[in-house]
């Protein structure tokens, strides 16, 4: 009778099974919590086997029967029952897919069981990540003219840690290396894909900020002297 | 010529972030930096910086002459006669100090997020089977996505035991040979299956070299269901003996054969 095929839903309650299936293209149109069954469970021992982000398609495909919109009604279920009853889990969207992670606040225990040395997040590694990360594909040149130094250290170990990969060349003299960041940077980072960074402030372009503020060109070299400090010699 | 005080500065990331410094110290805006008092400042604070590192100090000497021409600009009277037109000389160096900042705030947010493997952490999993039924390779994978696979097979390897045995020499032309025989179970092979479990760096690296001559060769296509996915290797011609054959073709005249035939006492070749 327990073969490997799913029924959602109890097909007593609602007289025939059609019911309780949510409409197969409305996005929106979750399946309530009570008829999804076991399909929560079903899918917390799957992306609790997968141990990494696993795509929703791929969530389907294994699940072999349940809707689009059943499978996500079951993630989002179990995604609520992990928060609301303060488990050692969570379940979150990162890089494309769906992955079970330990909560933010339980790091420090889990750190010292695994004995684990963090990663190490230099400013300038993270600053080069950022503007990889929002500038993509760039180039080397492009990245030292924002933090004007040198960027090849940099990109070097980004690149060890897996965290930017070269992509092209651009079409241009020289054609220089073209850099972009990996999916391991979005798992890092806990992000479901490239939009979900944070936004970039719009502090507008130089001239205009000059403008916008009052500009005072003669008096500041008489300024200078009182502003200086104090000379070394003192 | 002793300093009346010591102060312990920070570690500056370059010339930019020392003039953000100076910048925040002094409790002006970026857009209406007092350039002169900023400029003196700053060459203060190179000579308080004790050794900049060579590859440094010239990015911090470039920052120090485009300071002191823009002071120097702002001093001189402007030459046109409506100074209202004249554009501010600080104008490009506000316009990188504003993008540097923009960086700077999101590089922190980054840093601020439950990043993996520091707050946050995820189980190991099962290996999946890469190239498993369900991923349909639809592109050919590049150059970089080899290579990144290649990156993933050196990294499981293990450190080399202390009393290594000496391997046999391994020529491409021999893994050229081995990773065909492997096409005889099926028209399609895991990148991954073509290392052993026990390959060394230098196996490895035979192999993929053999691999990418048999791209060239066009008798075996990387496919990828997606980017990062797991590459799957397939049969470009129809059986194991045409590629064989071809690659014997093919190979007579290319270099991988030409090389080998010339260095032939070296360890490169069968044995």
């Amino acid at each position: 009778m327990e073969t490997a095929e799913l029924v959602i839903g109890s097909k007593d309650e609602n007289g025939n099974g059609n019911g309780a299936h949510a409409a197969p293209d409305g996005g929106g149109a979750v399946t309530p919590a009570d008829d999804l069954g076991r399909l929560p469970a079903l899918v917390e021992s799957l992306l609790f086997a997968a141990g990494r982000s696993v795509p929703l398609s791929q969530l389907i495909e294994a699940l072999d029967g349940p809707s689009r919109a059943e499978v996500l009604g079951a993630l989002e279920h179990l995604a609520r029952t992990y928060e609301r009853e303060g488990r050692g889990l969570r379940i979150v969207q990162v890089a494309g897919g769906w992955q079970l992670r330990t909560p933010a606040e339980h790091g420090p225990w889990v750190r010292r069981l695994l004995r684990e040395r963090p990663p190490r997040l230099s400013r300038p590694t993270l600053e080069t990540l950022a503007i990889v990360a929002y500038r993509q594909p760039c180039t080397r040149l492009e990245i030292e003219a924002v933090r004007g130094v040198d960027a090849e250290a940099v990109l070097t170990t980004l690149i060890e840690r897996r965290l930017v990969r070269i992509v092209g060349r651009k079409e241009a003299p020289g054609r220089p290396l073209l850099y972009a960041t990996t999916r391991e940077f979005l798992e890092v980072f806990g992000l479901p894909d490239l939009n979900a960074l944070p936004p970039l402030r719009d502090l507008g372009d130089g001239a205009a900020l000059l403008a916008a503020t009052e500009v005072k060109v003669a008096p500041e070299g008489v300024e200078v002297t009182l502003e200086s400090p104090p000379p070394s010699g003192v | 010529m002793n300093a009346p005080c010591t102060v312990r500065l920070p570690i500056f990331e370059g010339p930019l972030d020392l003039l953000l410094h100076l910048i925040k110290k002094n409790e002006v805006q970026i857009t209406d930096i007092p350039i002169a008092s900023i400029t003196d400042q700053y060459l203060a604070m190179l000579e308080e910086l004790p050794e900049l590192n060579l590859d440094g100090a010239g990015e911090y000497l470039v920052m120090a002459a485009t300071l002191m021409y823009i002071k120097s600009r702002m001093l001189l009277p402007s030459p046109g006669e409506d100074p209202e037109v004249e554009e501010d000389p600080r104008a490009e160096l506000v316009q990188q100090l504003v993008e540097y900042q923009r960086f700077r705030e999101v590089a922190v947010a980054l840093g601020e997020r439950n990043v993996l493997s520091r707050d946050v952490f995820a189980g190991p999993g099962e290996p999946m089977v890469p190239g498993a039924d369900h991923e349909t390779p639809v592109r050919d994978a590049s150059l970089a996505d080899l290579l990144d696979a290649l990156r993933d097979v050196l990294e499981r390897i293990r450190p080399p035991r202390a009393h290594d045995i000496q391997r046999e020499g391994l020529s491409i032309r021999a893994c050229v040979a081995r990773i065909l025989a492997g096409f005889v179970l099926g028209p399609r092979r895991d990148f991954a299956s073509l290392f052993g479990p026990d390959a060394d760096r230098a196996e490895v690296i035979v192999i993929f070299l053999a691999l990418l001559e048999l791209i060239r060769l066009r008798v075996v296509r990387a496919r990828q269901a997606e980017r990062f996915g797991a590459i799957t290797l397939e049969l470009a011609v129809g059986t194991v003996e045409e590629a064989t054959e071809r690659v014997r073709d093919l190979g007579q005249t290319e270099q991988w054969r030409g090389g080998e035939g010339q260095d032939g006492d070296s360890g490169a070749r069968d044995r």
